[in-house]
């Protein structure tokens, strides 16, 4: 017989670990505006490589340049920085209020703030997002009351969710922000059939799902893709990969191939793969796909490439698993500051103006905060009665509920 | 004997069973640089090896389908899924094929892995990080199932979990990974150190299944629980006044039936507690097997206190929790029938 050699399992490793350079010299990252923009009915076969490329519009001088360059009235992107620079303010407070023990939780964007941001101004008021937990700038782009977010984040008496969920797990149908559960996976499939619903009732309707990296690994975001290829449903396929899942480098999950964006390919979806940090080049890529649902042109897969700034959550301490470096050697830098100087270099905004809009900002999101705060915080103040914790298991209380109900004394 | 945690004490039947046999492969979500967001398997990975010890994609469904195929090669898979919340992915891998490849296929196929998860709440975890689904598992005929309470046992049951030729589904109360709690979550944690089951035999030693304890002896009423609910039970039983009997079942599944029906017999009374929801849960089975082989030896209804019937609230978990005062209460009530 032959003489084989022995085989040897290959578990992926990240560029760096704590102690080590970091590394992202595997990173292509071409020119802002280098990248074509096929037209909205282009076939996939045709644009397959704008799944292995990175359209940006930013370009390092702060200009929106190429053909993905959205043409935004100024007061559209002066309410960008707002949203962006709302969400900051209001994850430094969320912290804040964590490690003083007003919350049990909490999980911030820092770094990923142009993604739920920008996207926020591609759907309409009647098209549904299916979040997970980093995305409450959907709701702040959204305009939904602050103080809502902050009274969930609380579980008091003024959260809509009356303190059954962890903090940051937000609904509000309303406002096209599906009802996010923690299950990782779980909301792509049913995105997809949102999407169905509108084309099976002829409406106009579109959704968009969003699942980061590590999560694109459970069976609910590959059966989604097939579903949303087989029925050429109007959604929008959104993978954010902030290149880490807790302790876990992309690279566990997205395996050989070689980007996230690739996984449409399998299933005939248009993929485009997207700088996270660029606002513009965000809402570019939103609307292209938004526009190809709406013309029943079916699904687009867009990965967003970005780094998760901080922990994973409040629980997490992530100098324990990569170099606290790494950030900033992040190559695509970081998104507020890019957008700055974006509207600077336009002409419509200074250094002095945002000082000041963050100092008013920050101001606003305090006053909202100590609003909620006079209702309750986690330990102190109004928190939903008992007796609603049977509530809503059923639409009505099945006997055996009120029983127990009543057991306790309600 | 050494003092441990209950996270110290997995970790180091992990390290052991890997120590001593070099077929036995640790891995899940976070368990391989970083040690496990529990720190379950932290210094493994760089003790044996990243092919030994390793992460894995976020999906419950490949680990345990994986796990199966390498016990099937014939090497010794110890999967852990982060929470036992997030289980459901695999539960098709576990009910359909794990729990019946000897079945079918007349022993020609097995299954020996074993599926770790922190299970149970009082960590404020919401619906999502508190549940014990430990009935979905004794409801499969081929699955055992083992709830340690305490870091001796959760050793000695680990590594005879690994031993095991059969799937085990090992759930580890996950308030309990670093003290005993008693369910008095308005007090200052209380540490393992000061517990006498914190003392572990540094090495190799197997903690038989379908052997349960008897953690505090009485005469009054026997209280059957597992997990974290043992301790809750304990501090009841002092705090009530109630002479009771309190048992840890250690494994579900296979359940020391005798121990429970002795001591029933002798105590004319049975109270049930556990953490899960009330309607079928692992509960009401051990009712009917107290009913059916005890019936003429009781004096009162066996009760259960249980979790309520609703998912497990965030805000209101002390409510949900069947903690010592609800236990308590339910004692003397048992007392007065
Ligand atoms: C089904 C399921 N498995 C595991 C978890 C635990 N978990 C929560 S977040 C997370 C990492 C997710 O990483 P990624 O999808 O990349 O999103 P990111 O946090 O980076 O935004 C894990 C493993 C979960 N919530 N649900
Ligand atoms: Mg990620």
């Amino acid at each position: 017989m032959e003489k084989r050699t022995p085989l040897v399992l290959t578990v992926p490793q990240p560029g760096a670990r704590p102690g080590e350079t970091p590394d992202f010299s595997w990173m292509d990252v071409p020119a802002a505006g280098s990248v074509r923009r096929p037209p909205v009915d282009a076939d996939q076969s045709e644009i397959r490589d704008l799944a292995f490329t990175l359209i940006r519009v930013l370009d390092d001088e702060g200009r929106a340049v190429g053909p993905w360059a959205p043409d935004l009235p100024d007061e559209a992107l002066l309410t960008g920085l707002r949203h962006m620079l709302t969400l900051r303010a209001y994850d430094a407070r969320m912290l804040t209020a964590q490690r003083q023990s007003k919350t049990s939780f909490y999980m911030q964007h820092v770094g990923e703030e142009a993604i739920s941001c920008a996207f926020s101004q591609v759907l309409d008021a009647g098209d549904m997002n299916y979040p997970y937990y980093r995305q409450a700038g959907l709701l702040i782009g959204r305009d939904y009351p602050l103080i809502k977010m902050v009274n969930q984040i609380y579980s008091n008496t003024g959260d809509p969710n009356k303190g059954r969920q962890v903090p940051v797990c937000y609904s509000s149908l309303e406002h096209g922000f599906f009802s996010h559960s923690a299950n990782l996976g779980t909301q792509c499939t049913q995105a997809v059939g949102w999407a169905m619903a509108s084309a099976i009732m002829g409406d106009t309707k579109i959704a968009a799902f969003w699942i980061g990296d590590g999560a694109t690994a459970e069976g609910d975001f590959p059966t989604s893709l097939l579903f949303a290829s087989t029925y050429n449903a109007p959604v929008i396929i959104n993978v954010v990969n902030n290149q880490w899942a807790i302790s876990t480098f992309q690279g566990i999950a997205r395996g050989g191939s070689d980007t996230f964006a690739a996984r449409g390919h399998g299933y005939g979806i248009p993929s485009l793969r997207v700088d996270g940090n660029d606002y513009l080049a965000v809402f570019a890529a939103g609307k292209w796909a938004a526009e190809r649902a709406r013309l029943n042109l079916g699904p687009t897969l867009i990965e967003y490439v970005t780094y998760r700034g901080g922990a994973h959550s409040t629980t997490d301490d992530p100098s324990a698993y990569r170099p606290a470096s790494e950030v900033s050697a992040w190559p695509l830098g970081e998104p507020i500051a890019r957008f700055k100087q974006y509207l600077i270099a336009k002409g419509i905004w200074s250094e002095e103006r945002h000082t000041q809009a963050e100092a008013e900002i920050l101001a606003e999101v305090i006053a909202v905060q100590k609003e909620a705060e006079a209702i309750g915080t986690l330990h102190s103040g109004d928190r939903p009665s008992v007796s609603t914790m049977f509530e809503d298991v059923y639409a009505e209380m099945p006997p055996h509920l009120v029983r127990q109900r009543q057991q306790m004394g309600f | 004997m050494v003092q441990m945690t209950m996270v110290e004490a997995i970790r180091n039947a992990l390290d052991v069973a890997m120590g001593r046999d070099d077929r036995v492969v640790v891995f899940g979500q976070d368990v391989g640089y970083f040690g496990g967001v529990f720190r379950c398997t932290v210094g493994l990975q760089q003790k044996y090896g990243k092919t030994r010890c390793f992460d894995t994609p976020i999906s419950e469904q490949g680990i345990v389908g994986t796990a199966i195929g390498m016990a099937s090669y014939g090497i010794k898979p110890v999967a852990e899924i982060q929470f036992a919340d997030y289980v459901y992915p695999a539960y098709d891998q576990i009910v359909s094929e794990a729990a019946r490849m000897r079945y079918r296929s007349a022993g020609d196929a097995i299954c020996p892995i074993v599926v770790r998860m922190p299970t149970g709440g009082g960590i404020l975890g919401g619906l999502t990080h508190s549940q014990s689904p430990e009935a979905l598992f004794t409801h499969i005929p081929g699955l055992k199932v083992v709830i340690p309470s305490n870091p001796q046992d959760a050793k000695g049951l680990l590594l005879q979990a690994i031993e095991e030729p059969d799937p085990v589904i090992f759930l580890e109360p996950k308030r309990i990974y670093n003290g005993p709690f008693d369910g008095h979550h308005d007090r200052p944690v209380k540490p393992w150190k000061a517990h006498p089951l914190s003392e572990v035999d540094p090495g190799y030693y197997t903690t038989p299944f379908g052997k349960a304890a008897i953690h505090r002896e009485g005469s009054a009423v026997t209280v059957l629980a597992y997990g974290t609910m043992v301790h809750v039970c304990e501090a009841a039983a002092e705090e009530s006044g109630v002479d009771a009997e309190v048992i840890d079942l250690r494994t579900l599944l296979p359940l020391d039936l005798d121990t429970i029906v002795q001591s029933v017999k002798k105590t004319g009374r049975c109270a049930v507690v556990h953490e899960a929801t009330l309607t079928s849960g692992f509960g009401a089975e051990l009712a009917a097997l107290v009913q059916a082989e005890c019936f003429y030896h009781l004096e009162a209804p066996v009760t259960r206190i249980c979790g309520w019937d609703t998912p497990y609230p965030y805000v209101h978990e002390w409510s949900y929790f069947p903690g010592p005062a609800r236990v308590a209460a339910a004692l003397t009530e048992i007392m007065e029938a």
